[in-house]
């Protein structure tokens, strides 16, 4: 791309048919550098369909200009390794040799961690691998497909945590789906809402609106504020 | 020693250790009985070099190598999985394979008999084994990646297609080059038993992929020499060791976990007064 050096990412009427099923349709937005994008929307929305497409894992048409200077970093909802015998260091190493104990730290676990076996890890414990993983190569923008949807409650605010320190202290540029919309609000900066076809796209705080809540999951939403 | 044991010996040796490399990813994909199911399909293969006089190593790889692809294809294409696909063509080949072998060389295609080699038999399976070695090592991490995640070994930009038809290809040259060793019906056993027996007793990837590596050679190497001295056929010699070092392995990792969990017993509590 080769106008504003702000602007990551810019994606213009990207569709995406899987068979007869028509996945995602005509979606356009953008991504500044170092801010967090939220991805939101109901179930089958086609928000992991989306992130699929900007890895160039699915077949799509349409336009998805990443900046020549993107190195992308991906941390997937899940993963589970039973059968693979295989430790944090063995699997940090199929990317990259060098780095590991680093990545580790700066996502809160102890060198100790190496030796274990990916097998058994916490939920929480195999998130924060997986984002080491991720940043492993000094990537400058992270792709987050649900980030807790395997973590217990305790971790979640950490997870975030260490998101929010990655984008200020790296100034990583991050696009996330969360279905959580006070984690949406507090932590991005803008939010993608996502229905097969763009619903909202805008600031994350507009969304206390419950009218706009109603566009984007379709139904009388209310935002209920807890305190913790 | 002879020089049939010599050859016998080094092909066992650089045969069980290619098909013990090729064999740990193989048993960590789950393709175990593929990689079985596969070795019979070499049968026509071998029966056309006997039948048309030309080598029959060459024969087997192609009826192999068109097998892996055609399988590779049709399971990108349709929904069928390799285990259903080469169960199919594993009967058919195998059907096709007893009516066109000469009666005479029968047995040993389907049994093997690695004392027959000829010094270019035992160079062309060296080489072909040090090949498979050194390609395998090449590929490893990145196959294991797949293994582990698909979607993380395509955002690292890894060819995920390519390297699955890559690893089937060095199975089909393990697989060739075994049938020499142990014969188109015990093939199977000579890449997935190492494993499998190493897998009991390795808590790393590093530690697993090796001992696979080894047992294949130990087990390839103690068969020819058994055979040697009793008369008795080498593939099923070679493949009764290597259950037996599965057994070993198996009765070990029992031992251990009795032994690290013996110190954990339940506080007994005490009696009333």
């Amino acid at each position: 791309m080769s106008d504003s050096h702000d602007i990551l990412l810019r994606v213009t009427d990207l569709s995406v048919r899987l068979g007869d099923q028509l996945v995602l349709d005509n979606v356009t937005f953008q991504v500044e550098k170092g801010t967090t994008l939220a991805i939101l929307g109901p179930n089958g929305a086609g928000k992991t369909t989306l992130f699929r497409a900007l890895l160039n894992v699915t077949p799509y048409t349409g336009k998805i200009d990443w900046s020549e200077t993107v190195k992308i970093g991906y941390v997937p909802q899940r993963m589970t390794v039973t059968d693979v015998p295989i430790s944090v260091n063995e699997f940090l190493s199929l990317k990259q040799k060098t780095g590991s104990e680093e990545s580790l730290l700066s996502v809160g676990l102890d060198r100790d961690v190496l030796r274990r076996r990916l097998s058994v890890l916490s939920g929480g414990e195999m998130q924060r691998v997986l984002i080491s993983w991720a940043i492993l190569d000094r990537p400058n923008v992270l792709l987050f497909d649900e980030p807790t949807s395997s973590v217990d409650i305790g971790s979640e605010e950490l997870v975030y945590e260490i998101l929010n320190k990655l984008e200020r202290e790296l100034g990583m540029t991050v696009l996330l789906i969360s279905h959580d919309i006070h984690v949406v609000m507090h932590y991005s900066d803008e939010t993608l809402a996502l229905n097969k076809s763009v619903t909202y796209f805008g600031e994350s705080k507009n969304l206390s609106d419950p009218g706009l809540l109603e566009k984007i999951y379709g139904s009388t939403t209310i935002l209920d504020r807890h305190i913790h | 020693m002879t020089d049939a044991l010599v050859f016998g010996l080094i092909v066992g040796a650089l045969v069980g250790l290619a098909a013990g490399y090729v064999g740990s990813l193989m048993v960590l994909k789950k393709m175990a009985l593929v990689g079985d199911a596969l070795s019979h399909v070499a049968l026509p293969g071998l029966a056309l070099g006997i039948l048309f006089n030309f080598n029959p190593f060459l024969g087997a790889f192609a009826a192999l190598f068109l097998s892996a692809v055609v399988t590779w294809y049709l399971e990108r294409r349709t929904k069928l999985s390799a285990e259903a696909l080469v169960g199919i063509l594993f009967v058919f080949a195998l059907a096709i394979g007893i009516l066109i072998t000469p009666q005479v060389d029968l047995l040993e295609a389907l049994f093997g008999d690695v004392t027959k080699t000829s010094l270019i038999d035992a160079v062309g399976a060296v080489a072909v084994s040090a090949v498979v070695l050194f390609l395998t090592r090449r590929i490893y991490p990145k196959l294991v990646l797949i293994m582990i995640s698909e979607e993380l070994a395509i955002s690292v930009k890894t060819r995920v297609a390519w390297l699955n038809l890559a690893y089937l290809f060095l199975v089909t040259l393990v697989v060739a080059t075994g049938i020499k060793v142990v014969g188109t019906l015990l093939v199977g056993a000579l890449v997935i038993v190492p494993a499998v027996a190493a897998r009991n007793i390795s808590p790393t990837l590093a530690r697993y992929s090796m001992l696979s590596t080894l047992l294949g050679a130990v087990s390839s190497c103690t068969g020819v020499l058994l055979s040697n001295y009793s008369s008795l056929p080498v593939g099923p010699l070679v493949v009764i060791v290597g259950v037996g070092i599965f057994l070993a392995t198996l009765l070990a990792s029992r031992v251990h976990l009795r032994w690290t969990t013996s110190d954990i017993r339940p506080e007994t509590p005490a009696s009333p007064r």
